[in-house]
């Protein structure tokens, strides 16, 4: 959409924090430094699951330029059967995953962890540590897991009445399926199986923190949220939230994998112990076997159609690995699956299933592509069954305003069969392919997008300018955003309107970056703030012309006298109320603080084109469009950056990207090498249909747009394999080994 | 173990340091000379991120020793602009918006600069495959191909 009532909004204005990002000059954490500052390391389990019978640091604590070595012990203790919750985490889990308590539940579990003055002694002294372990056996993948005579990971859980590594079920139903199923022409039924993938963040998870002697603690950090780091530090630590200032330093990527904390509260306890202030990062290495990813899964997801194409019935059953403490994302695996659809009878069913793997975080839309793939991947098989394109088979069926959705809401104005049509009527669709192993694959999908709380402030300076402070981490572009709002708010140049991101100390309580929320959220409470600025704009200007506030407007930047006082003052710009603002009353600015609602569901609809090296099974992906609704596009760049970024990732998902672990229970692949993530020249331009129905609940009609591209990627590109080579392969990644297996598999099949 | 001296020029500046003989190049820049500006994203050749040209030559430096740059001349993301103006790929990334976290940033501007300048007019696929050793997770690299093929174009427009 090219609104042209709009100076700033829709425009692709250069970001605030630019110029330090492509000079260097920009404060990652790991760029951070403190005088006197010591080097933290941890000791990781060599084993994937065994009992901690006892930890001996003595020999670590006496080694030369040591300060200080931490165990779980140091910690404050959080008992298995008393649910601590923050956010959608649990304290339990949370110390347990930072720290191993009783016992080491995955290659690589942190154990202890030593400050010393350099990282190479601290090395050192992580070897002298002792541990007696009691050694168990282990199961990693949920088949494993699942097993009659599985090792459970945890005494405490239960399920149906036995000790199981079913940590939770979550349970979506509408209608009546059994009933929809009967009715229809068409069924299919399909089991998938997805590999764990990571965020991927090229920045590793980096800290300094300093204690002082009273316990006030400067944390800074990589994260998606400094108040997070504040909240979860001081539970772990035992200092209270007042003492302890969180600030966010730029963020190298995070994708959810920053939501929670590894580091922080471990630097906090050595520099506690050490009186010095501490560093830790971590290597790749670290990195890929002890944080995040997402879960791999296995699912089965059954269709029912009547001839015309309208769905009547879907089932669904997600198990998804939650790693070795309970947490997967199956609200999003068994909540997002339907959602694009108006059905009238779905059940879906989610398994939270421990097993000894790092445990998972938080990934882009968490389990939404997960359920997506399965339900993506099964339409294109009714839709073949029907004999009906597989978007109008979509379209069809698209949600729209008032349709119920089977995890609760029912939907608003929404645009998925926007982004249908768009499809459908885009060049890319209808562009023949050419190639003989070439395909078309398409797929749609749904996230739930977040509200929550935020805060901000906006003064204006004494010469007339405007520094906006907020409390999110900007990882895409999100200050560029903030300041076209606020300069269209104002009516005044976008380089007048300066965008911080606050400490923990300096403005007020706001939630992660996260959820799609960002912009959604900030956006409305600096325009709150900024609202309440431009009245204070009014009354000033009012009090220099002693007139009534009402009679005052605000317009391009500046105050103006109306009614029967128009013509009796000549309008202040904001330049001249900031220079006479003592007189008049004082500083200029305002804050607002807000628990957001509204921010209502995203759709998007993909359309993938590959072509297959039939000799080698490599796939490549040529062409890609995602077509998104993303409400209001404030800064139309960073909204394509984000779809983009979220189309990559999914080809990632659907190629190559996976954990592989050997028959000891250790991930054979934690490096960049192996584990491949899409390179630069593994990708064609990636195209944007960028789809602009305003959320209504929104001032400006945001809707959240981070996390709906990864949904629909995966499946598209499996759909356009298919489409290529006239197999279905239901398990990711795939990569060349595995489309070559299917191909042989088919010509055997073929031969007998 | 004995710290070894090591002479070099960064950015064009004389420079000396004393450096562990495991030390690598990008451990010596980020650490003991406070140049945080060139990025450590694995450590091991893989990412790109600490992209750095030796001698004229793109390195990643975390493969590099630091005594053995001794003696060489070496440019960072730190001398890419000048006082009062970015290098036209700077600018460009940020009119274009090809960054959005921004940490693989200082690595790709150093290996684009690299092949500008042995290759002033590159197709996308070469483009491409230059800058295939620099790992991006945010940008799915659309943005970061572009603003180096058009700053490679007005650069040739302003040679002319
Ligand atoms: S840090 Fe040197 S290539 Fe990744
Ligand atoms: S912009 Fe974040 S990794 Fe490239």
């Amino acid at each position: 959409m090219n609104d042209q009532s709009h100076k700033w909004i829709g425009k692709r204005t250069i970001r605030p924090d630019g110029a330090d990002k492509v000079t260097g000059r920009a404060a990652y954490a790991a760029d951070a430094t403190m005088p006197g500052m010591v080097w933290g390391k941890v000791l990781r389990s060599p084993h994937p699951h065994a009992v901690i019978k006892s930890i001996d640091t003595s020999k670590a604590e006496a080694l030369p330029g040591v300060k200080a070595v931490a165990t779980a012990a140091d910690f404050v203790d959080f008992p298995v059967d008393t649910p601590v919750p923050l956010g959608i985490q649990d304290m339990r889990w949370m110390s347990r995953n930072m720290l191993a308590k009783e016992k080491v539940l995955f290659h690589g579990h942190p154990i202890a962890a030593v400050a010393a003055t350099s990282e190479e002694i601290a090395a050192e002294a992580c070897a002298l540590i002792e541990v007696d372990y009691d050694v168990l056996p282990f199961a990693i993948e949920i088949d494993d897991a699942l097993a009659k005579d599985a090792p459970i990971l945890h005494d405490f859980i239960e399920f149906e009445g036995r000790k199981s590594n079913i940590a939770g079920t979550l349970e979506h139903k509408l209608g009546d399926v059994e009933a929809g199923f009967a009715e229809a022409d068409v069924i299919v039924e399909r089991s998938f199986t997805t590999k764990p993938v990571h965020q991927g963040y090229i920045e590793t998870h980096a800290c300094v923190v300093s204690v002082a002697p009273d316990d006030r603690t400067t944390i800074w950090s990589s994260s998606q949220g400094q108040f997070m780091v504040r909240a979860m530090t001081a539970y772990l630590t035992g200092i209270p939230q007042s003492h302890i200032k969180a600030i966010p330093a730029e963020i190298g990527g995070g994708f959810g994998g920053k939501t929670i904390v590894y580091l922080e509260p471990v630097a906090t306890i050595l520099s506690k112990k050490s009186g010095r202030p501490v560093k830790m990062v971590m290597t790749r290495e670290e990195v890929m076997r002890a944080t995040g990813p997402t879960s791999g899964s296995k699912s089965t997801v059954k269709i029912g159609a009547k001839k015309d194409g309208t769905i009547v019935a879907g089932q669904g059953t997600f198990y998804l690995q939650a790693g070795c403490l309970p947490g997967s994302p199956i609200r999003g695996a068994a909540g997002c699956a339907f959602a694009p659809y108006d059905i009238k009878n779905v059940h879906s069913f989610g398994y939270d299933v421990v097993s000894n793997r790092s445990k998972v975080a938080a990934y882009r839309a968490p389990g939404a592509p997960i359920g997506a793939f399965a339900v993506e991947c099964v339409l294109d098989e009714v839709a073949e069954k029907l004999g009906m394109d597989p978007l109008k088979l979509r379209l069809k069926n698209a949600a729209k305003e008032g349709t119920k959705a089977a995890h609760g809401p029912t939907f608003p104005r929404i645009g998925y069969a926007e982004t249908v049509e768009e499809a459908l009527n885009s060049t890319h669709y209808k562009t023949p392919l050419t190639g003989k192993y070439q395909g078309r694959g398409v797929a749609s999908g749904f996230w739930f997008n977040a509200g929550g709380e935020s805060s901000a402030q906006v003064n204006i300076t004494e010469d007339g300018n405007v520094v906006v402070t907020t409390g999110h981490p900007d990882i895409g572009g999100s200050r560029a955003s903030i300041a076209n709002i606020t300069a269209e708010l104002l009516g005044i140049d976008y380089d007048q309107v300066s965008v911080q991101i606050g400490d923990t100390a300096t403005i007020g309580y706001s939630n992660l970056t996260g959820g799609s929320r960002v912009l959604f959220a900030s956006a409305m409470v600096v325009t709150e703030s900024t609202e309440q600025v431009i009245e204070q704009l009014k009354g000033r200007a009012a009090k220099i012309w002693g007139i009534d506030p009402s009679q005052v407007v605000w317009e391009n930047g500046e105050a103006r006298p109306m009614g029967e006082h128009s013509a009796n003052f000549p309008s202040m710009s904001l330049e001249e109320l900031a220079a006479k603002a003592n007189a008049t009353g004082g500083p200029i600015g305002a804050g607002s603080q807000s628990n957001t609602v509204g921010a209502e569901g995203g759709f998007a609809t993909h359309v993938c084109d590959v072509e297959v090296d039939v000799d080698l099974g490599i796939v490549r992906v040529i062409r890609y469009t995602c077509f998104q609704d993303v409400g209001r596009a404030i800064h139309p760049s960073y909204v394509e950056g984000q779809l983009q970024g979220g189309m990559a990732q999914g080809i990632g998902w659907a190629l190559n990207e996976e954990y592989i672990y050997d028959k000891n229970g250790r991930v054979d692949n934690p490096g960049f090498l192996d584990y491949r993530m899409p390179v630069c020249s593994d990708l064609p331009m990636l195209d944007c249909g960028i789809i602009e129905i305003p959320n209504p609940k929104h001032p400006q009609g945001v809707r959240g747009v981070g996390e709906v591209p990864l949904v629909p990627g995966p499946a598209a590109v499996r759909n356009a394999v298919y489409d290529a080579l006239g197999i279905r392969i239901d398990d990711l990644p795939l990569s060349p080994p595995s489309v070559l297996a299917a191909i042989d598999a088919n010509s055997r099949q073929a031969a007998e | 173990m004995a710290k070894i001296h090591v002479s070099t020029t960064i950015n064009g500046e004389p420079t000396e340091f004393l450096c562990d003989p495991a030390d690598t190049v990008l451990d010596t820049l980020r650490d003991t000379l406070g140049l945080t500006g060139s990025k450590e994203g694995c450590g091991s050749g893989d990412c790109g991120a600490c992209s750095i040209t030796i001698d004229g030559r793109l390195v990643c430096s975390c493969l590099v020793l630091a005594a053995e740059a001794d003696g060489h001349e070496i440019e960072t993301i730190e001398g890419m602009a000048g006082s009062d103006h970015l290098h036209p790929l700077q600018r460009k990334f940020l009119e274009t918006a090809a960054l959005q976290c921004g940490i693989c940033t200082p690595g790709f501007l150093m290996a684009a600069k690299s092949l500008l300048e042995k290759n002033p007019d590159p197709t996308e696929t070469e483009v491409r495959y230059w800058l295939a050793g620099n790992l991006c997770r945010c940008t799915g690299y659309d943005k970061i191909v572009r603003a180096v093929m058009e700053t490679a174009a007005e650069m040739r427009e302003g040679a002319r």
